[in-house]
């Protein structure tokens, strides 16, 4: 049998030790109904190569992003990622590890956690970050369970332009603890300012704004702060690509008091959007209200360095049902991509990357603005992704140029956003994709 | 020998990347108004790409993993990673496909996951599954959603959950995020739920039961259809904690015994890797009257097509962002097409053999409170080593010194100086047998030389670290300024 060492002689001899005649006498007492009758309808097992050969198959089945040009996004982004990061995350030494609760025998677990919290501090401009949530999504709906927890009042305001399924899972998440959730519209693609100022009111526990917003646009976080900190106890939440934070102002400058975000495109593949990883950063204040595991450093009985989990007591196996969070199992291992990622890029091609992918992202949004028939849907500043107006239904452009070799973007009408495309731009395009792609979008206007 | 920090390696100007030329002429401060853009460039280290390599292989050096050495920690069944998954996992045509992709170009992706849901729902006897929870405390998370929701949806505000004093921390934690009352109940003399005590706190505010079988113990919770009878006349659900789903595979179906809802931890059961804790994947299946409160999309077949369905009555909504994590379900999938109903069935036997067989080695010297119905793990007691001014913390530490992972320690909480234990299928007799032998000598070595135990452990990359001074003196990230 596969995977199983025990030979038929030893189970023989170690049921003997323990001291019964069969497997079946270990389960005596367990209700004979309880028992499955029949075997289970299961595929007769097989054996290495023919399972690596149905699953290759399998793999083939799927048109992947290498071999068509990729404009598509909405959280997951087609980026670069070197050699070494997938070489690092492939050692058994930290896949095959567990959760670092021996210490001692973890510190290369515990120090590369200690580096990622440093590194997500240095992006986001915070003082704390934790070792990592499930995904962006997941770490935008604990930031709000903070806030709750926290300052105790019950309004909790979004901005409209938050990813809608990071709307959909927030909604899943705290709508038990029955807060009043408000969404504020957009304005040329930011939040309203006016409109949110007027449902601050002295019951907001938070406001939570995604800058890249859904629609790729940054948001004017300097405006947005004294209008959300008037109210002594909101807290001000920002969920961020943390590419972004390369070119743009960190949040810690504004006075945040989450950040949050996706960290997908920080050295982790697509991988049909799972396995991501989520951060969570907070400022000094509420270090010990934060969720999940949290490493620092210590010294051993012999004055050396180390590292440790700390602040346990905000935990679920200490704390029980007064803990800061259910989270246990985390996304380690992307964490660590993550963090080899970013040490691999460095300071100047982490900002590179960032560059490029707006540069590039800004000439194909003003050569498809020039098309009949295309424009953008609002004037505000983008990052990596815009979305565009189309005068043809956007899953037609979608269809039409899959056959030709291209995913061109997500169509965001479903969301709510009528006739537009979202296309997300990397710097793995080239020039001439871009080209190449404009081209055909000319040319399917034309035919129109 | 500490390693330096990576920060502490940073030479200026020293580059371990490529790109390709952008082409294009423009600049980010062209485009962008002054007052959006970064001034102060945050302190990202700049290092060649062998020193990257070289930091983490140093790092990688200071941890104990399960290809290294027994991993005996309970609850978590720690078995071994089979090798093909890691070649199948780099594939691009399951790492280069997004999740907004047309479902005509990621028909093999949903197939995988499609089947899974089938082998699955097969083996736990549950009548439909949703793999988008990615661990044990989510899929924890997604289930007390759903019994929150199905009361609700009734009309009805059901304030109390009913779960044992051995529960994982995670159950009382995910009934608090839902404003539950958690009703905890004390475990009778052998370890199990005691029903007279559940009929006591039954009423018709009990919004549902929640249980792991086998328990924390590793004891098979016999009387689990009368609790669920119980627990049903009030209309309450019964979950089931399925982190010890290993014990019963091809034997026992949690959809046998009552329960309507059971998270899977693919992580543990299913031989996907724990990557030093997470990613992992934590699905649930559920009973006929709970289909319709699934988390979308569900993963459909219509014909030869696959299709995902976003059309679920009562859905609770997303608990993800996109389907889950589909590479861990990549590997599960694998596990399962090659093991089959037989070798699940081996898994199961040798899982409850192995940990039997290593509670008769120790129990002379490790008492075992709890010993009837052991399954997969056992949980002994080192409370008698007290009088020699050890504790289980000491036993766990000199354990390391012998090159093998401590198991669990201080859990349950219902041991004292608790020590639990799970072998898995996958271990041979004679790893057993060094584990058994080197616990013996422990046991003599408290009594004899204590303070070898107190100093545990020396054999390992740093020696015990000071916990408290952690919490003390907070330092959670590298201090540029130092």
């Amino acid at each position: 049998m596969p995977f199983i060492s025990n030979t038929d002689e030893q189970r023989t001899l170690m049921l003997k030790e323990i001291g019964v005649a069969s497997f079946k006498d270990l389960l005596k007492g367990i209700p004979s109904e309880l028992f499955i009758r029949n075997p289970l309808t299961l595929d007769e097992p097989l054996s290495e190569f023919e399972i690596t050969k149905k699953v290759q198959a399998l793999a083939s089945q799927n048109i992947n992003t290498s071999g068509v040009v990729s404009f598509l996004g909405a959280g997951i982004y087609d980026h670069f990622i070197p050699a070494a990061v997938s070489y690092v995350i492939g050692r058994p030494e930290f896949y095959s590890a567990y959760t670092p609760y021996q210490a001692e025998v973890s510190q290369g677990t515990l120090q590369f956690i200690y580096e990622y919290q440093t590194l997500i501090c240095e992006l986001t401009g915070m003082d704390a970050s934790n070792a990592s949530m499930y995904d962006g999504a997941t770490a935008c709906a604990e930031s709000l369970l903070l806030a709750l927890r926290h300052n105790k009042n019950k309004k909790i305001i979004i901005s409209s332009l938050i990813h809608p399924h990071y709307k959909q899972v927030i909604e899943t998440y705290i709508k038990p603890l029955n807060p009043e959730i408000v969404y504020i519209p957009q304005n040329n693609g930011r939040i309203d300012l006016e409109k949110l100022q007027s449902e601050m009111s002295d019951g907001v526990s938070a406001v939570l704004i995604p800058s890249p917003n859904f629609l790729g646009v940054i948001e004017d976080l300097e405006s947005l702060e004294p209008i959300i900190h008037e109210n002594k106890k909101a807290l001000f939440i920002v969920a961020t690509d943390p590419l972004s934070l390369l070119l743009f102002n960190p949040p810690g400058k504004y006075n945040v008091d989450i950040v949050v975000g996706e960290g997908q495109v920080l050295g982790s593949k697509q991988n049909l959007g799972g396995p991501l990883f989520g951060f969570f950063a907070v400022n000094q204040k509420l270090i010990r209200k934060m969720p999940g595991r949290i490493v620092g450093a210590t010294v051993d009985t012999n004055g050396q360095k180390g590292y440790v989990l700390t602040l346990q007591t905000r935990e679920q196996h200490i704390r029980r049902d007064k803990a800061t969070s259910n989270i246990c199992t985390n996304e380690s291992l992307c964490a660590l991509a993550a963090t080899v990622y970013m040490v691999l890029m460095g300071k100047q091609g982490l900002r590179e990357v960032a560059e490029q992918s707006t540069i590039k992202a800004h000439y194909l949004n003003d050569k498809i603005c020039r098309i009949e028939g295309f424009e953008a849907s609002n004037t505000s500043p983008f990052f990596k992704e815009f979305a565009i107006k189309t005068s043809i239904p956007p899953s037609e452009i979608i269809s039409k140029l899959k056959h030709k070799g291209y995913f061109a973007g997500v169509d965001i009408s479903k969301y709510g956003y009528e006739d537009q495309l979202l296309i997300a731009v990397t710097e793995k395009r080239t020039k001439h994709e871009l080209e190449a792609f404009v081209y055909e979008l000319e040319k399917l206007m034309e035919e129109v | 020998m500490a390693t330096k920090t990576i920060f502490e390696k940073s030479v200026k100007n020293r580059k371990g990347y490529t790109l390709p030329k952008c082409k294009i002429d423009n600049e980010v401060k062209k485009i962008f108004p002054a007052n959006l853009l970064r001034s102060d460039a945050p302190r990202i280290p700049e290092v060649s790409e062998l020193d990257t390599v070289r930091h983490y292989i140093e790092l990688s050096d200071k941890n104990h993993f399960i290809e290294k050495g027994f991993y005996p920690l309970g609850s978590c069944t720690m078995k071994y990673n089979p090798k093909i998954n890691d070649i199948v996992n780099v594939l691009t045509g399951f790492t280069d496909i997004h999740p907004m992709q047309p479902e005509d170009t990621i028909q093999g992706a949903l197939q995988v996951m499609y089947e899974l849901q089938q082998d699955l729902a097969e083996i736990s006897g549950m009548r439909a599954l949703s793999l988008q929870p990615v661990a044990g405390a989510h899929g924890e998370f997604t289930g007390v959603n759903i019994i929150y929701n199905y009361h609700k949806n009734k009309g009805r505000h059901r304030t109390k959950i009913i779960m044992p004093d051995s529960s994982h921390g995670t159950n009382p934690a995910t009934s608090a995020l839902h404003g539950m009352e958690v009703i905890e109940i004390k475990s009778n003399d052998d370890g199990k739920v005691d029903i007279k005590a559940v009929e006591e706190v039954l009423s018709d505010d009990i919004a549902g039961f929640m249980l792991t079988n086998p328990n924390t113990l590793g004891v098979f919770e016999t009387d689990v259809q009368e609790i669920a009878e119980l627990i049903h006349s009030v209309d309450g659900l019964m979950y089931m904690d399925g982190a010890n789903l290993n014990a019963m595979l091809g034997y026992l179906r949690p959809g046998n015994m009552g329960f309507d809802i059971v998270h899977f931890n693919l992580h543990k059961t299913f031989s996907t890797p724990h990557g030093g804790g997470g990613p992992g994947a934590g699905g649930i299946g559920v009973s006929e009257k709970l289909v319709e409160y699934l988390p979308i999309p569900v993963v459909r077949k219509k014909e030869y097509v696959y299709y995902l369905d976003y059309d679920v009555k009562h859905s609770i909504g997303k608990v993800h962002s996109y389907f889950g994590n589909f590479l861990v379900m990549l590997r599960a999938y694998i596990y399962l097409k090659m093991l089959g109903d037989i070798g699940l069935k081996r898994v199961a036997e040798n899982a409850v053999i192995n940990s039997n067989y290593l509670m008769a080695k120790l129990r002379s010297e490790y008492p075992v409170p709890y010993q009837k119905n052991i399954m997969h793990e056992f949980v002994a007691c080192g409370e008698k080593f007290k009088e020699y001014g050890v504790r289980t913390l000491d036993i766990a530490k000199r354990l390391l010194d012998y090159g093998f992972h401590a198991p669990t320690i201080y859990f349950p909480l219902i041991v004292h100086e608790a020590l639990m234990i799970e072998p898995t299928e996958t271990e041979s007799k004679e790893t057993l047998d060094n584990f058994a032998q080197v616990m013996l000598k422990i046991a003599k070595e408290a009594k004899d030389n204590s303070q070898l135990l107190k100093d545990a452990p020396q054999n390992t990359p740093v020696t015990r670290l000071d916990e408290t001074n952690a919490i003390k003196n907070l330092n959670i990230k590298y201090n540029f300024e130092a």
